[in-house]
């Protein structure tokens, strides 16, 4: 137990990890469903720490690494426009398009700007009155309720100069699309709990009665992984499949309605592209007709773009659970954050770039001397 | 992207006809949009995402969880300076911030 003294409580996590053993009594295989989470499991290295019977697979849950290659492009076709002012989370910077990326654009001189809220972007608008401004929209449900907000205040203030090139992606027709795959062997899932925050527990009780899954919602931090791997596990050894909610302190049965007002009002839900892994259907949002003026696709004419994604980058299977990233032959060598074939190697919600920031499994000492970032 | 951050409401005003709020994050103060939490008040915690809070926390857990973000130095990561860190990744020179004009 090499990383137990590290927890904030370890007297705590050694009772959920006692429990968790002793509750264990056949191999289960589980999915964290966030990014997030997958980082705080490999980071405390939670995986090793829970008895061999249970596997914990990683899910698509980075919106940084789902966000299709096409998206990317038409972000940098347009960040590469001398009347625009280009914003974006700064986690956005270094996923690879074709050929760059907005940290390139913005050293080609592009005025490509990183902005802490979406609500920054509106400001540089107004600030900049001659210029385009124009905010890269991405995100889960977590994130969608600000942006949703920016486009909702820009129309209402009248704000001409800005636009938001939207590129949403929603939790649950993701698992409903990992459930229904042939290859899944996920027996239940570790839900986010952030985006439960904001839509409430709601969607959640009709696919864990389909699927026969439980759905336990999940916080970030280690003890709290540790809750949800427990309360996942007694249901499952039980024969349970039922909705639970093991982050009380930040999620409320019906998430934020005020926030999923303002949602319904901005977006509809439309058939979304996840990079690597293809179209599933009613599973993004795309801005609803009334606010079309401040869709930058649509104002950029970007709309055209297509591009086929590398065959080389097999982060469609990481991010499907079916491939772990150290068994991509890619990890590590052709494929590294300085020279990322994929987003998972650059976001810090990846699954690939948590294993190579944290863990070099099964890779030879030379391999993973070469691999092994400067700190 | 998902990460929030617990953060204490200093204080509320109107902007634009936007209820807005300075909130402290364990020492750093950001403006904080409270239109999906109307009725926060000045003294009370909750979790921030992208600039917007969206939920209340109680204030035990909001101090845990920013001591835990604190020594994880995910704080940093939230709110450092994401071309430096882009720079420091791509292995080259880190690019000016623009001033915002």
């Amino acid at each position: 137990m090499k990383y137990i003294d590290e927890f904030q409580d370890p007297e705590l996590a050694r009772r959920l990890l006692d429990d968790i053993h002793a509750t264990v009594t056949r191999p289960w295989a589980l999915m964290e469903v966030c990014g997030g989470q997958t980082h705080s499991i490999i980071r405390h290295g939670i995986d090793q720490l829970l008895p061999d019977k249970i596997e914990l697979i990683h899910g698509p849950g980075c919106p940084v690494c789902v966000t299709p290659l096409e998206v990317i492009d038409k972000a940098l076709e347009i960040a590469s426009r001398p009347e625009v002012i280009f914003c974006s989370f700064g986690d956005m910077l270094r996923v690879p398009g074709t050929g760059r990326d907005l940290f390139q654009v913005r050293g080609e001189g592009g005025d490509v700007r990183v902005v802490y809220s979406p609500l920054d972007a509106l400001r540089i608008a107004q600030q900049n009155p001659d210029r385009e401004v124009v905010f890269f929209g991405i995100g889960f449900e977590t994130t969608a309720p600000p942006n949703a907000m920016t486009v909702h205040q820009a129309r209402k203030l009248g704000i001409p100069n800005f636009s938001m090139l939207v590129s949403h992606v929603r939790v649950p027709p993701a698992i409903e699309a990992i459930m229904s795959s042939p290859s899944c062997r996920v027996q239940g899932f570790l839900a986010a709990g952030h985006v439960c925050s904001v839509m409430g527990m709601g969607e959640y009780p009709e696919l864990a009665e389909r699927f026969r899954v439980p759905i336990v919602v999940t916080g970030f931090e280690p003890l709290d992984i540790l809750e949800g791997v427990r309360r996942t596990v007694r249901q499952l050894e039980r024969g349970e499949h039922t909705v639970d909610n093991a982050y009380a302190r930040a999620v409320r049965a019906e998430g934020n309605p005020a926030a999923r007002a303002m949602l319904e009002d901005v977006f509809d839900v439309t058939d979304r592209a996840w990079r690597g892994i293809g179209v599933i259907p009613q599973s993004g949002w795309r801005l609803a007709p009334k606010y079309r003026a401040y869709d930058a696709e649509h104002r950029f004419s970007v709309e055209g773009i297509r591009t086929q994604e590398p065959a080389e980058c097999r982060s469609g299977e990481v991010l499907q659970g079916l491939l772990k990233p150290h068994e991509c032959e890619a990890f590590g060598t052709l494929c590294t954050p300085r020279t990322p074939l994929g987003a998972t190697m650059v976001s810090s919600e990846g699954a690939c770039a948590a294993y190579y920031l944290y863990r070099r499994l099964d890779m030879p000492a030379a391999k993973a001397q070469e691999a092994t970032p400067v700190v | 992207m998902c990460l929030a951050v617990p953060g204490r409401v200093l204080d509320i005003e109107e902007r634009d006809g936007t209820r807005m709020a300075t909130v402290d994050f364990g020492g750093v103060v950001k403006e904080v949009c409270l239109e999906y939490l109307p009725d926060l008040k000045v003294g009370e915690y909750a979790i921030v995402h992208v600039g917007f809070a969206l939920q209340r926390l109680d204030e035990e857990s909001a101090r845990q969880t920013l001591e835990l973000f604190a020594e994880l130095g995910l704080l940093q990561e939230e709110f450092g300076d994401p071309w430096e860190t882009a720079a420091e990744a791509a292995g080259s020179e880190p690019v000016e911030e623009v001033r915002n004009q």
